[in-house]
């Protein structure tokens, strides 16, 4: 079947890609399967779980309930992007040293929404706020409290130095 | 699930936008696709054609004027909810949309976009119900046309646009901010759609209700305004007494939905109590148990 061809371009993690292709391919088709970038996870796919969430121009955005061609010319950074093995980012480093993941599935969308909860109000994070602003991405492991105390102390910036 | 395939157009006018929706019946607008991308991906719809309307720009502000305010329609929520003019002249509006979903849903979701949708378990058309907004809609050749919210939320999931008709923007009118207001939301989990909203605003006036709105979401196939409860509390001082006998009058619908997530007495129910606690909000005055 001839299916239209969309041309999608975009710096991912700072690097450039460019791809035709179909329409109807989200965001995190394109992630996964153009950039090779597969911790970007599909849960849902209804936008109700967050494990696909990323950075788009600076703001999270689930990138199932995106299109492809939607955010054509736009930077994303998923969660190779912030960290690396040899160089954690302290979202990373917290949630590690702090049991906040289990099968890992739902962990880059968790540590996406916590490096935009950081920048935004990084003074006085309380329990509540980080319980509310994380409540968008499901876990089925955890039961959520490590992932609370990683992101708090990442926050605090406290934990042994590395 | 993948979404089945589609044409997609990006457009750089209103017109193109008009002229292929016109063109073809089977043709969506996509937004910001925060509510039509699911829905595709799990085949709830398939339309033929979707007109990206994301390279729009001149449809992206917030304007305030002597009596009302303007917002475009491709203005994100987030930025909606957070305008210091949203939540100065129209507090409503901004804690109505600070309850959608997630952050990362608001980033990308639009004002316009679900108002379009017309979800009755939605946040934006039942407060643009309770704000008597006019939304403002172009056709083809540029032709306006403005629709109050009570004629544009129709039916189940379904707006009063024509053929070819694009929604442009949302009109707020008021002269006086309806500063005492609450929205009070039951769901399952955080961020889910509604079971039951209550929307509530309204202002004082020398220590009584002046002006109130109250619109019920999530309970039928629109959203409900409630012109009995409203009559029921203006010109009075507010107490928890009168918060309960508004509450406790009949929603004025035939149809209470009924489904998996709750019965239609379960929704009353609900109603009841959450126009209580709504309203308690409102006025910051504790319930009484």
């Amino acid at each position: 079947m001839n299916e239209q061809s969309v041309d999608v371009d975009l710096t991912v993690n700072g690097m450039s890609y460019r791809a035709a292709v179909p329409p109807r391919w989200t965001l995190a088709d394109f992630l996964r399967r153009t950039c090779g970038l597969t911790g970007t996870h599909l849960g849902c796919e209804h936008g109700v779980c967050g494990a696909c969430t990323v950075l788009v121009d600076g703001a999270s955005a689930r990138s199932c309930c995106l299109l492809a061609a939607q955010v054509n010319g736009c930077e994303v950074i998923t969660v190779e992007g912030i960290g690396t093995p040899e160089a954690l980012h302290p979202l990373q480093e917290s949630f590690h040293r702090n049991l906040g993941l289990q099968c890992g599935f739902c962990t880059p969308g968790m540590l996406m929404t916590a490096v935009e909860l950081l920048a935004d109000e990084s003074a006085d994070l309380s329990e509540d706020l980080v319980r509310e602003r994380m409540s968008g991405n499901l876990c089925r492991c955890t039961g959520y409290q490590a992932i609370v105390r990683s992101v708090i102390e990442a926050a605090a910036g406290s934990g042994p130095e590395s | 699930m993948k979404a089945a395939a589609f044409r997609y157009e990006r457009v750089t006018t209103i017109d193109d936008a008009c002229r292929l929706l016109a063109a073809d019946e089977d043709a969506k607008c996509l937004a910001g696709g925060q509510s039509l991308v699911p829905m595709l991906s799990m085949r709830l719809a398939r339309p033929s054609t979707l007109v990206d309307l994301g390279s729009l720009d001149q449809l992206r502000y917030i304007r305030a004027s002597g009596d009302s305010v303007e917002v475009g329609a491709m203005t994100t929520q987030r930025t909606a909810e957070r305008s210091p003019t949203i939540r100065n002249y129209i507090p409503l509006l901004a804690t109505a949309i600070g309850h959608i979903g997630h952050v990362g849903i608001r980033n990308r979701g639009t004002v316009g976009g679900s108002a379009a949708h017309a979800d009755a378990s939605a946040e934006i058309p039942s407060a643009l119900t309770a704000l008597d907004a006019v939304l403002v809609a172009v056709g083809p050749s540029g032709v306006r046309r403005e629709i109050p919210a009570a004629e544009f939320f129709c039916g189940f999931m379904t707006n009063a646009l024509a053929p070819g008709e694009v929604l442009t923007a949302v009109r707020i009118p008021g002269r006086e901010v309806l500063d005492r207001q609450a929205v009070v939301e039951f769901a399952r989990r955080s961020g889910d759609f509604a079971i039951c909203g209550i929307f509530v605003a309204a202002r004082l006036e020398s220590g009584t209700i002046a002006d109130p709105r109250i619109v019920v979401s999530g309970v039928s196939r629109t959203p409900v305004r409630l012109p009995a409860a409203e009559g029921a509390l203006t010109a009075e001082v507010p107490t928890p007494a009168l918060f309960a006998k508004a509450a406790q009058l009949p929603l004025p619908v035939e149809h209470v939905r009924s489904d998996v997530h709750g019965s239609a007495a379960f929704r009353r129910e609900l109603a009841q109590v959450l126009i209580r606690r709504a309203l308690a909000g409102a006025f910051a005055i504790t319930e009484d148990s």
